[in-house]
C-alpha cells in the first residue's frame, strides 16, 4: 500500500507543471454536494467532471451504445451493479489498492451483487416500501394490503412506482412469493393479484412519488424512504412503512468502470468517498444511508433519527431486488406489459 | 407550371445541405435501427448479430403468458397504437379548432404588431415542457385552483376529477403542441388575399361560406403543415399521458422508451416497434405527398 | 368590405388560448417565490430561490446549462432554418424531379422517428464514427431534427406566394439572386419567422435525443432539469423558468424597438 501512495507522491512531485489529472463520473443528478468534489480537488489537484443520467438502464443503454471507456467510475444501483460486472464492464481493484476499505460496515462487505466487493463500494441505501397519510386513513398499515388490497378510504387514491422491478418485487412479498420463480400457479397468481389491485390505483409514477404525496393528489403510494423523509419534511402527515412481509433494499454502488481513462485517480476517489466525513457529506446531502463505519457524528440530527432511515427493531429485514436470468425475466416483463397495456 | 422564376436547374445545389444532413444524422441512424429490428436481442439491452424475426413476431403473435399455447394475434401492442393514434388524432383536431382562429386573429392584425403576437404564443415555450405539464397539473389538481374556482362559484359542489383522466392527457398534449399549428397556419393566411373574400361576398355568400369554400382551400398548405407538426409528436409524447394521465397505460412513446430505457431493455423490440409506426406515419405522409401532387397539377 | 377580416368567437378563442398559455406560467412565476422547499403547498414569500440560483451550489451546473440551451437552440434553429429555406424554394419552386417524394419523406423524417430511437441509434452512429459526445454532436443532432419544424411552415408559406412577382421581377432584368432576395424573400418572411420559432423552441425543449448525445460535463437546461427531478422539483427550477421566461420578454422587447427604429428610419 505504501508503495502505491509513495508511486503517488513521486508523481505528483515529479510533474508539478501538468494538472494533476483528471477525473470523469457519471452520476445521478444532484446526488453528490458540490463542496465534497471541491475538496476533493483541493486535496488533490485533480479535476472533475461530472455528467449525469437519469436511471440506471439509461446509463447501461448509453454505455452499451459506445460511452464505455469515457468515464471512470460510475453510480448504479445494486441489480445493476450485478448485470454490468456480468457483461464485463466493471473493472476490479484490491483491497490493498483502497486503504479506507475497511471503513465499508460488516454487512456491505460482501454482497450477492458483487462478491468480495472487488468492483464496488457503497455509495447510499435506503428502502422502498410504502406511505400512507394518516391525515386519510388512520386504521391498520402494516400489511402491504394497504398497497394492494386497500381499504375503502385509500380506493383510488394510491400511487405506486412506475418501475417495473419495485412493484413486482413488492408483489410478490405480499403473496409470499419468491423473486425469479418460474413457477407457474405462483406466477399466475402475481398476475391476477396486479391487474386486480389496479383498479385501486389512481397512477404510476417514481419521480412524482413525493410530490403527489405533498399535493393530496395520493393519499398513499409506494415510495423510497428518503423520498418519504422529504414528504414529511413538506409538510405531509405520511408515515412510512415497514411492512411485516418485508421490503425492498436497494443500494447505490460507485463502480469502477472497465477502460476507465483515470483508474489511479478513479481509486483515489472511491478511498475519498470511504473516508466517514466525506461519506457522511453526501448522506447529510442525500437523506439515505452510507455504508460506511463511522460516520454517526458527522451527520445532521434530522437525518440520524428519522424514522424513514431507522427501521423499528422488529421490522421483517428487506431484500435486494434478484437478477433473474433471460427466460424467467421474460415472464416477469410480460406480467408488467400486461399490467400496463 | 413553366419555370419562368427559374429554380428548376437549381434543385440539387438547394437541395444538397438537407440531403447530407438529414441523410448523415437521420437516415444512416434509422437505417442501424431498421438492422437492429431483425437482430437478436441482448438479454438486458444490446443486440447479437443474429437474424431474427422475433421482434415483430412479438408485436403481432402471442402464446399465452407462457409460450405454450396456441399462436393468435396479439392485441395488446395494436391496442396501444390505436390508444395513442386516437389521442393524438384527437389533441389534433382540438388544437386545429383553437389553432385556426387565432391564427387567422393574428394574421389579421397590423402588420407591425403581428411578430408581437407571434412571440407572445412562443414564450410560454421557454419554459420546460416538464415544469408546463407539472404546473398544468396543479392547476387542474382536485385541490387546485379551477376547482376551487369552479365549487365558489357553485358550479360544482365536489372537485371535478381531471387529473389521471383522458381529459387531462388531452389537455396535456394540446397545451404541449398549440404553437406548432398556430404558426404555420399563421404563415398561410397572412398571405391570403382579402379581395377573394370581398368578390364571394358580392356574390352574396356568407362569411362561414366564403371561409368554407375560398380561405380553407388556399391556406390547407399551413393547416396540413400545422396537422402534421402536432400530430406526429403527439403519437410519441409521454410526459403528458405520464403526469396527467397516471401513466397507467402504456403509449406508443413509452413502450418504445422502456425497451431502451426500462427494465426490460429489449433494443431488436424497441426497434419494430418505431419502425412499425414510421411505416404508418409513412404512409399518411406518401398519401399526402400525392395529393399535393395532383393538386398542383391541376 | 372590412368586415370580412373578423369572424364572430374568433378573439375569445384567441384570448382563451392565451389565458390557457399563460395560466400554468403564473403557477410556475408565484412559486418562484414559494419559501418552502415545495412546488405544491405555500410557504410565504421568499427571494431565497433566486439567491439559490445565482450562488446555491448547482448555480453553475445551472447557468453553463442556461448558456449551453441558448447557444444550440440559437445556432440549431438558424442552420435548420438556411436548410429549410432552401430546401422549400427547391421543393416548392422546382417543379417534378425525380425523387421529389424521396426527398420530402427524408425531411419529414427527424418528425416521423420517435425520439428514443433517434437518440440510441445516433448515440451508435456517433460512436461507430469515433466522434465524441459534447457540444458539437448535441449541435448536429439538433440541427437535424429542427429542419422539419422550421421547413413545413416555410413550404406551407411558399405554396401560397403565386410566382407571377418573380417573373414581373425577371421580365424587368432582376437577376435570380435579385428577385430572390428582393421579391420572394420578403414575401416568405411569414413563414421563416415561424419556421424560426418552432425550430427554436423545439430545441430548447429536447430532453431525450440530448440526454443520449451529450458528454462528460455537458448539460442543457432540459437535461439539468430532468436530472433534479429524480430528488423531486424544488423552487429553483420555478426560478430558472422565471428568469428565461423574463429573457425571453427581453428578447422579443428587444427585437420589437429593433424592428421599429427600422421601420421609421427607411
Amino acid at each position: 500500500m505504501k508503495t502505491i501512495l509513495i508511486t503517488a507522491a513521486a508523481i505528483l512531485c515529479a510533474a508539478p507543471a501538468f494538472a494533476e489529472g483528471e477525473l470523469k463520473i457519471y452520476h445521478w443528478f444532484e446526488y453528490i454536494p458540490q463542496e465534497l468534489v471541491d475538496k476533493f480537488t483541493a486535496e488533490t489537484g485533480i479535476t472533475v467532471t461530472i455528467d449525469t443520467y437519469d436511471s440506471n438502464e439509461s446509463m447501461l443503454a448509453s454505455l452499451k451504445a459506445g460511452k464505455l471507456g469515457e468515464y471512470d467510475v460510475a453510480v448504479p444501483a445494486d441489480f445493476m451493479v450485478g448485470i454490468m460486472k456480468a457483461d464485463g464492464m466493471l473493472d476490479t481493484f484490491t483491497q490493498d489498492e483502497m486503504p479506507n476499505f475497511a471503513n465499508i460496515a460488516p454487512q456491505w462487505r460482501d454482497v450477492p451483487f458483487d462478491p468480495g466487493r472487488t468492483s464496488s463500494i457503497p455509495y447510499q441505501w435506503g428502502t422502498t416500501s410504502f406511505s400512507v397519510n394518516r391525515d386519510v386513513y388512520q386504521g391498520d398499515i402494516s400489511s402491504l394490503a394497504t398497497i394492494f388490497n386497500p381499504p375503502p378510504e385509500l380506493q383510488g387514491k394510491i400511487n405506486v412506482l412506475d418501475s417495473q422491478n419495485e412493484v413486482l418485487i413488492l408483489g410478490s412479498l405480499y403473496l409470499g412469493i419468491p423473486q425469479c420463480t418460474s413457477d407457474r400457479e405462483q406466477l399466475k397468481a402475481l398476475n391476477d393479484m396486479l391487474l386486480n389491485a389496479k383498479q385501486y390505483w389512481a397512477s404510476f409514477g417514481s419521480d412524482t412519488a413525493k410530490d403527489v404525496l405533498v399535493s393530496g393528489d395520493a393519499a398513499a403510494g409506494m415510495i423510497y424512504n428518503g423520498f418519504s423523509a422529504k414528504a414529511r419534511a413538506e409538510g405531509a402527515n405520511v408515515e412510512y412503512v415497514y411492512p411485516t412481509e418485508g421490503h425492498v433494499v436497494w443500494m447505490d454502488n460507485m463502480v469502477l468502470l472497465a477502460d476507465a481513462p483515470n483508474r489511479e485517480n478513479a481509486l483515489l476517489f472511491m478511498n475519498f468517498l470511504l473516508d466517514p466525513e466525506n461519506a457522511a457529506a453526501v448522506t447529510n446531502y442525500a437523506a439515505y444511508t452510507s455504508g460506511v463505519t463511522g460516520v454517526e457524528p458527522f451527520l445532521d440530527e434530522a437525518i440520524r433519527t428519522s424514522p424513514e432511515n431507522n427501521p423499528p427493531a422488529d421490522a421483517t429485514p428487506g431484500v435486494f431486488a434478484q437478477a433473474c436470468d433471460q427466460e424467467t425475466q421474460q415472464l416477469y416483463d410480460a406480467i408488467w406489459t400486461n399490467l400496463k397495456k | 407550371m413553366a419555370d419562368r422564376s427559374g429554380y428548376r436547374g437549381l434543385t440539387a445545389p438547394l437541395l444538397l445541405p438537407t440531403w447530407v444532413v438529414i441523410g448523415l444524422f437521420m437516415l444512416v441512424p434509422v437505417a442501424v435501427m431498421a438492422i437492429y429490428s431483425v437482430l437478436t436481442k441482448e438479454f438486458r439491452g444490446g443486440v447479437i448479430w443474429d437474424f431474427s424475426l422475433a421482434a415483430y413476431d412479438q408485436f403481432f403473435v402471442t402464446r399465452g403468458l407462457f409460450g405454450d399455447e396456441a399462436p393468435q394475434i396479439e392485441w395488446t401492442y395494436i391496442s396501444i397504437f390505436w390508444r395513442s393514434i386516437w389521442q393524438a388524432a384527437l389533441a389534433t383536431l382540438l388544437c386545429l379548432i383553437v389553432g385556426f382562429p387565432t391564427a387567422w386573429f393574428i394574421a389579421t392584425r397590423p402588420a407591425q404588431s403581428r411578430g408581437v403576437w407571434l412571440f407572445l404564443i412562443t414564450i410560454p415555450y421557454w419554459v420546460n415542457l416538464l415544469i408546463r405539464t407539472v404546473s398544468l397539473k396543479f392547476l387542474i389538481r382536485d385541490t387546485g385552483p379551477l376547482n376551487e374556482a369552479l365549487m365558489g362559484i357553485g358550479l360544482t359542489s365536489g372537485p371535478l376529477p381531471l387529473v389521471n383522466t383522458n381529459l387531462a392527457v388531452q389537455l396535456g398534449l394540446f397545451y404541449s403542441y398549440l404553437p406548432f399549428m398556430v404558426l404555420p397556419i399563421y404563415a398561410a393566411v397572412e398571405r391570403y388575399n382579402f379581395a377573394y373574400s370581398e368578390a364571394a361576398a358580392d356574390l352574396y355568400a356568407g362569411r362561414w361560406t366564403i371561409l368554407r369554400e375560398i380561405v380553407l382551400p388556399i391556406v390547407r398548405p399551413g393547416i396540413i403543415a400545422g396537422c402534421l407538426l402536432v400530430f406526429v409528436p403527439s403519437l410519441g409524447a409521454f410526459l403528458a399521458p405520464d403526469l396527467l394521465g397516471g401513466a397507467k397505460t402504456f403509449m406508443i412513446g413509452s413502450l418504445i422508451e422502456e425497451q431502451f430505457k426500462g427494465a426490460q431493455g429489449n433494443w431488436p423490440f424497441g426497434a419494430a416497434v418505431a419502425m412499425i409506426l414510421m411505416s404508418l406515419v409513412l404512409i399518411v405522409l406518401i398519401a399526402y405527398a400525392r395529393a399535393a401532387t395532383k393538386a398542383e397539377a391541376r | 368590405m372590412k368586415g370580412l377580416r373578423h369572424y364572430p368567437g374568433f378573439l375569445p378563442m384567441t384570448i382563451g388560448c392565451l389565458v390557457l398559455l399563460y395560466a400554468p406560467l403564473i403557477v410556475v412565476m408565484v412559486y418562484s417565490f414559494n419559501g418552502s422547499n415545495s412546488i405544491t403547498t405555500w410557504g410565504g414569500f421568499s427571494l431565497h430561490w433566486y439567491v439559490d440560483v445565482f450562488t446555491g451550489l448547482e448555480a453553475a451546473r445551472f447557468g453553463a446549462a442556461a448558456r449551453n440551451s441558448l447557444s444550440i437552440a440559437f445556432l440549431a434553429a438558424s442552420g435548420a432554418t438556411l436548410i429549410a429555406v432552401a430546401a422549400a424554394v427547391a421543393m416548392v419552386r422546382g417543379g417534378q424531379f425525380r425523387g421529389k417524394q424521396a426527398t420530402f419523406a427524408l425531411i419529414n423524417l427527424p418528425l416521423m422517428v420517435p425520439e428514443i430511437v433517434i437518440a440510441v441509434s445516433t448515440l451508435i452512429f456517433f460512436s461507430a464514427i469515433g466522434l465524441s459526445t459534447g457540444y458539437l454532436t448535441i449541435l448536429l443532432a439538433h440541427l437535424t431534427f429542427c429542419i422539419p419544424f422550421a421547413y413545413l411552415p416555410i413550404a406551407a408559406r411558399l405554396q401560397g406566394i403565386e410566382d407571377t412577382y418573380e417573373q414581373a421581377a425577371r421580365d424587368l432584368y432582376a437577376t435570380r439572386w435579385q428577385a430572390f432576395r428582393l421579391i420572394l424573400l420578403p414575401l416568405m418572411m411569414p413563414g421563416i419567422m415561424s419556421g424560426y420559432l418552432l425550430a427554436f423552441i423545439i430545441s430548447l425543449d429536447d430532453f431525450i435525443i440530448t440526454n443520449f448525445v451529450k458528454g462528460a460535463g455537458m448539460e442543457t437546461l432540459p437535461t439539468a432539469i430532468f436530472g433534479s427531478v429524480k430528488q423531486g422539483i424544488k423552487p429553483n427550477i420555478m426560478a430558472i423558468s422565471t428568469l428565461m421566461l423574463l429573457t425571453s420578454v427581453l428578447f422579443v422587447t428587444l427585437a420589437y424597438l429593433i424592428n421599429r427604429k427600422g421601420q421609421k428610419t427607411p
